[in-house]
């Protein structure tokens, strides 16, 4: 029986054959179309890719650090092509940071993050049996794999790796002759991000689809936890601009291998007069920033949306504002398709336009400010466990206000003539994406590990890899405002060539330091996720006492996610610590008929019969009610 | 909250975790045999263009590469290239066992870490252990201890940030040396006071409610699913002071960049043209007109592909490097021959791209000389410096030009000091072409008749 015809069908005549068919090793771990498994795939090939992402930071931030010393172990470990004598050779500095810009933002917080969670919760909050198209969703993650593996072997060939920035921009993308770099490893980008797209746009589909569809009983949008509604947001967006990266990513590899001029002309490279004509940079930068700044919201939105349900799960207090959560994240969505130029206030486009759109940055930034307000209302007289999954909720809203306030600088055209492509934008986007946006996914994981592999993570190693990684990242990323207000370019090898760098010398050593404590401390995490897998403790059914459709289903994973009827859905999801319950929680599938106790006018949405039915229990248990309050 | 038979099962932990570490050490050591190899395989290209070497010192190569226990692995995969190892000998790229034992010992520290750190575990866990047996809770204290450590953090961290601004803000900030730079730096500032004290404000919030909130078993949390009134409240200021912001923002910014006619035509106009990686800068001479460039024009006599038949160019003058005089309206035409390039100022809050086939245009008064900012800076060797800053290959970080500011006198003695672009021979190189075109003209014009 395949999991095509289970996911559609919402009867339960089927379900008592479980347990008698067997899935081979291939089709369970591999080629899997389970949802829970692919997200698990997802995840750990996510993990992988951030821990070489890391690695490679690692290795740069040594050069920034210390740019005349020879580390001959590079030399070892790289090649002496790219390390010669030690010493990292400036366009291979360039190709670390442009791969690791890459893989952070595509591999890790896009499908790494969407991947996973949208993949893992879609189904279970909504209570579905599976995705709308599990083949597909099993494409999605191939695609995705692909796309990593081309990706990684652009380290493999001989002139290298991409080296033009995350963003490629034209010409020196398009010119082998610019930059070695250029060559077969920017081919190779371009074939991995295409390949990456596509798994994008399949995994989306499926996202829509599913949210749309396979909803159960009761589950009216108005019902959906806020993670549903980010994951069904981003998904919206990432359709929506991740095919415009294609046409993008499509016209430059016309531009390097069939000689058309879209993104070229006029260039007299290293004294070769080439033949391109008419064609404009600024092209490019337009294609790509309509995705690349709508990227940027596909990778926070996700980790919004666990935010909101961690905290409000473990604030024992139904998340504050859920309508205005909802809409701030529309908002976003909106807004995010027309504040692209932001990226490029001063490369030549025309300032009237960049007038306009420093107006729709800085309107964008109502939004969110409205969810975090509403993050610090929600933990206001709560009762709150700090479980490992909270602080690192905690530490996402820390992060998410320091960096989005610094949006307030780059958004503003007069100030971002002055920190553009400085270390000022390095410190933003790090403090929102790869801090806050990575936090949230790293609060996903301990949140819903019980869920995924049905044991419980370390608590202890989870409180020390918090800390050590939120300090560190402070340590790392703040400082880098002042760099670049001071004027430091970034992408720069090394900071030796003009007097006024030196000054930041001693605080590249103390940045290089605190990411090195900040990368080591992710073993405690390594180690906890891994070895958890085989050794956690057991985990109970409903861990953290949660609201949640997921956390209704056995801890054993089993084809069609519950072995019987799937759960009605009656109320919202964010029933904690409801006045007059015996409890601190109340699951979205009990009936009000067992909560009399505690229900309110509110929660019957003007149905007569209902309000009748409440009244006239409240009539008869009103003594008992007092005493209960007494 | 029952603890599962605890200390057995944690010990086995423990030492599944050392194997597990030996085993990880193992897999990087296996990963060091590979990229040692890789290592290997672009020797080999290099060796394919490089191989003049003899058999004799590629076996001699094998035997130092077999000393240390990495490169064995490597050491066949080298023999049988042969010419391999010998390149990497020529580049003098044999490493010294001891960077291994570094390697090694770099890694055994963050083992013993990992070590120190399941030891402190097993601690925590006998602590807990008493705990559990003096029946008193094992979860929650824990839990709450990071509620203290939150407040700890948000007063380290505030005091942190305040030390920042003062020392590192300190030697970051210097106020702006052009007029539009002023009210950028007013922006700056009024920004930075209102991101301060969202900052503090919220991180206060978000800390402390963590902390006076933590859970207590008895204690219920208070359903608050909303208010209307305090949600309208955090839309509107927002948005009423980003709509100040905003304004104030849109203003400056057209004020920098919409230059009116009249402004134009007042100002010296300069071209600075990037290229990977230097940069040139041209003078528009007597006429104050820059000609026009034509890149199929480019030989190595005339590098920015002037076209000399526009003859405002034949007066313009090559800078050594940028001066400009004090307290005059100046405006940069910047292009590119390659590739993108920024043209930068920190001090004059100034950028623009370069962008091939285009050109772009910032417009400033710098308002104190380089004498002046010296003094200033009591800094007598300070410089205000042009970089570039968009990425444009391997020279990217040393992209420069000194940019000087002086006296109207000084300017106008140095100008007549910088040499002409159109040379003597640029000149005979240009008549030549001339010439040949008219010959050409005349035949077309033979043929006609
Ligand atoms: C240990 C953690 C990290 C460290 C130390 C680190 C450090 C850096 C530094 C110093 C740069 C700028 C280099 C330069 O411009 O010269 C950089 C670039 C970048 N990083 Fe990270 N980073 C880390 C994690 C992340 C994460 C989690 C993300 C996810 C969004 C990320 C995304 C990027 C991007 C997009 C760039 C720009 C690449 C480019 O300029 O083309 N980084 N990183
Ligand atoms: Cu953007
Ligand atoms: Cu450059």
């Amino acid at each position: 029986m395949s999991s095509i015809a289970s996911a559609g069908t919402h009867g339960l005549e089927h379900h008592a054959e479980h347990g008698h068919h067997h899935e081979s090793f291939w089709t369970k771990y591999v080629f899997s179309q389970d949802h829970k498994m692919i997200a698990k795939q997802f995840l750990i090939t996510g993990i992988i890719m951030a821990v070489f992402a890391l690695i490679l930071s690692i290795l740069f931030r040594l050069q920034l650090a210390w740019p005349d010393k020879e580390f001959p172990i590079l030399e070892v470990l790289l090649g002496s092509k790219w390390a010669e004598g030690g010493r990292i050779n400036p366009e291979f500095f360039l190709a670390l940071v442009t791969i690791h810009g890459t893989i952070m933002v595509f591999f890790v917080l896009t499908a790494g993050l969407s991947g996973t969670f949208s993949n893992l919760l879609i189904p279970y909050q909504l209570g579905a049996r599976d995705m709308a198209s599990p083949f597909m969703n099993m494409l999605s993650y191939w695609f995705f794999l692909g796309a990593c593996v081309v990706m990684v072997s652009s380290f493999f060939v001989e002139s290298g790796p991409a080296s033009a920035g995350w963003t490629v921009y034209p010409p020196l993308s398009a010119v082998p002759k610019a930059i070695s770099g250029s060559g077969l490893g920017m081919t190779l980008w371009l074939v991995s991000m295409v390949m990456f797209i596509i798994s994008q746009v399949l995994g989306g589909t499926n996202y829509i689809s599913t949210i749309l569809n396979l909803r159960t009983k009761g589950m009216d949008l108005w019902k959906m936890p806020l993670t549903i509604w980010a994951f069904f947001l981003t998904a919206i967006v990432g359709l929506l601009s991740f095919p415009v990266l294609v046409s993008a990513v499509v016209l430059l590899f016309f531009d390097r291998s069939v000689g058309t001029s879209f993104y070229l002309s006029d260039l007299v490279i290293q004294g070769q007069i080439l033949p391109n004509e008419g064609g404009s940079p600024i092209l490019f930068q337009h294609l790509f920033w309509f995705l690349g700044h709508p990227e940027v919201y596909i990778v926070l939105m996700p980790a919004l949306g666990l935010t909101s349900e961690i905290i409000s799960t473990n604030s024992r207090k139904p998340i504050f504002g859920y309508h205005a959560m909802v809409y701030s994240l529309v908002g976003i969505t909106v807004l995010s398709f027309i504040v692209w130029g932001h990226h490029m206030f001063v490369t030549g486009m025309n300032p009237f336009l960049g007038g306009v759109f420093m107006i729709t940055t800085l309107i964008i930034a109502v939004p969110s400010a409205v969810k975090s307000f509403n993050y610090l209302a929600t933990l206001w007289r709560g009762n709150i466990r700090f479980t490992p999954a909270m602080m690192f909720a905690i530490g996402m809203v820390s992060f998410f206000i320091s960096g989005g306030l610094t949006g307030l600088y780059v958004g503003n055209s007069a100030i971002d003539i002055h920190v553009h492509d400085t270390y000022f934008v390095v410190a933003h986007f790090h403090l929102v994406m790869g801090s806050a946006s990575i936090f949230g996914m790293l609060a996903g994981v301990y949140h819903w590990y019980p869920k995924m592999f049905g044991r419980m993570m370390d608590e202890k190693l989870g409180y020390l890899h918090f800390w050590l990684t939120f300090v560190a990242a402070y340590f790392v990323f703040f400082p880098m405002h002042f760099m670049g207000i001071d004027g430091v370019p970034r992408r720069y090898y090394a900071f030796t060539e003009f007097p006024f760098m030196e000054k930041w010398m001693s605080v590249n050593v103390f940045i290089t330091w605190s990411a090195i404590v900040a990368g080591v401390a992710q073993i405690a995490f390594l180690w906890n996720f891994f070895s958890s897998i085989r050794f956690g403790k057991v985990a109970p059914q409903n861990p953290w006492g949660a609201n949640t459709l997921e956390w209704t289903t056995p801890v054993k994973h089993i084809h069609g996610n519950w072995p019987g009827e799937i759960p009605t859905v009656y109320r919202w999801p964010y029933d904690y610590s409801k006045p007059g319950h015996h409890e601190d929680f109340i699951p979205q599938n009990v009936p009000f008929s067992e909560t009399m106790s505690s229900n309110l006018p509110h929660d019957f949405e003007g149905n007569p019969e209902a309000e009748r039915i409440q009244r006239e229990w409240e009539l008869a248990n009103s003594p008992q009610a007092e005493k209960e309050t007494e | 909250m029952g603890f599962i038979n605890n200390s057995k099962f944690r010990a086995v932990v423990v030492l599944a975790f050392i194997v597990g570490m030996g085993l990880a050490n193992q897999a990087f050591s296996q990963e060091v045999v590979d990229t040692a190899g890789q290592a290997v395989d672009t020797a080999v290209v290099t060796a394919a263009d490089t191989a003049t070497v003899s058999d004799t010192t590629a076996a001699a190569g094998g035997a130092t590469a077999a000393d240390s226990g990495t490169t064995t692995a490597a050491a066949p995969a080298a023999a049988t290239t042969g010419t391999a190892v010998a390149a990497a000998e020529e580049s003098g790229s044999t490493i010294d066992p001891q960077v291994y034992m570094n390697f090694f010992y770099g890694v055994l520290l963050v083992f013993l870490i990992c070590v120190l750190v399941g030891v402190i575990g097993k601690i925590i866990q006998i602590y807990e252990l008493t705990r559990r047996m003096n029946g008193k809770d094992t979860t929650l204290y824990a839990r709450n201890f990071n509620a203290q450590l939150f407040v700890l953090a948000l007063v380290l961290g505030l005091y942190g940030v305040y030390w920042s601004y003062v020392h590192h803000g300190g030697q970051a900030f210097r106020a702006a040396v052009t007029e539009h730079g002023k009210s950028i730096d007013n922006m700056f500032i009024i920004t930075t006071v209102i991101c301060t004290v969202v900052l503090v404000l919220t991180h206060i919030a978000l800390f402390m409610f963590a902390y006076i909130y933590r859970a207590q078993p008895k204690r219920k949390a208070y359903f608050y699913p909303h208010n209307n009134t305090l949600e309208k409240i955090w839309t509107i200021v927002p948005a009423t002071t980003l709509t100040i912001l905003v304004l104030f923002g849109f203003f400056t910014w057209r004020s920098i960049t919409n230059v009116s006619e009249e402004a134009k035509q007042e100002a010296i106009l300069i071209e600075v043209v990037g290229e990977q990686f230097a940069w040139t800068v041209r003078y528009p001479g007597r006429d104050g007109k820059i000609g026009e460039r034509n890149y199929r024009l480019t030989t190595p006599l005339n590098g920015l592909g002037i076209d000399f038949n526009d003859k405002n160019s034949w007066d313009d003058q090559l800078g050594s490097e940028i001066v400009i005089p004090v307290n005059k309206p100046v405006r940069f035409q910047i292009g590119s021959k390659d590739i993108l390039h920024s043209f930068y100022i920190p001090d004059f809050r100034v950028q623009m791209n370069a962008v091939p086939g285009m050109k772009t245009y910032f417009q400033f008064t710098a308002t104190m000389t380089t004498e002046e900012m010296r003094e200033k800076m009591d800094d007598y060797n300070y410089d205000f410096v042009m970089l570039c800053n968009k990425i444009c290959g391997g020279g990217h970080y040393n992209m420069q030009k000194k940019v000087r500011v002086v006296t109207e006198e000084e300017y106008t003695a140095w100008l007549n000091e910088q040499p002409y672009f159109f040379t003597e021979d640029l000149r005979k190189e240009f008549q030549l072409s001339q010439a040949t075109d008219e010959q050409e003209d005349a035949k077309l014009l033979a043929q006609a008749n």
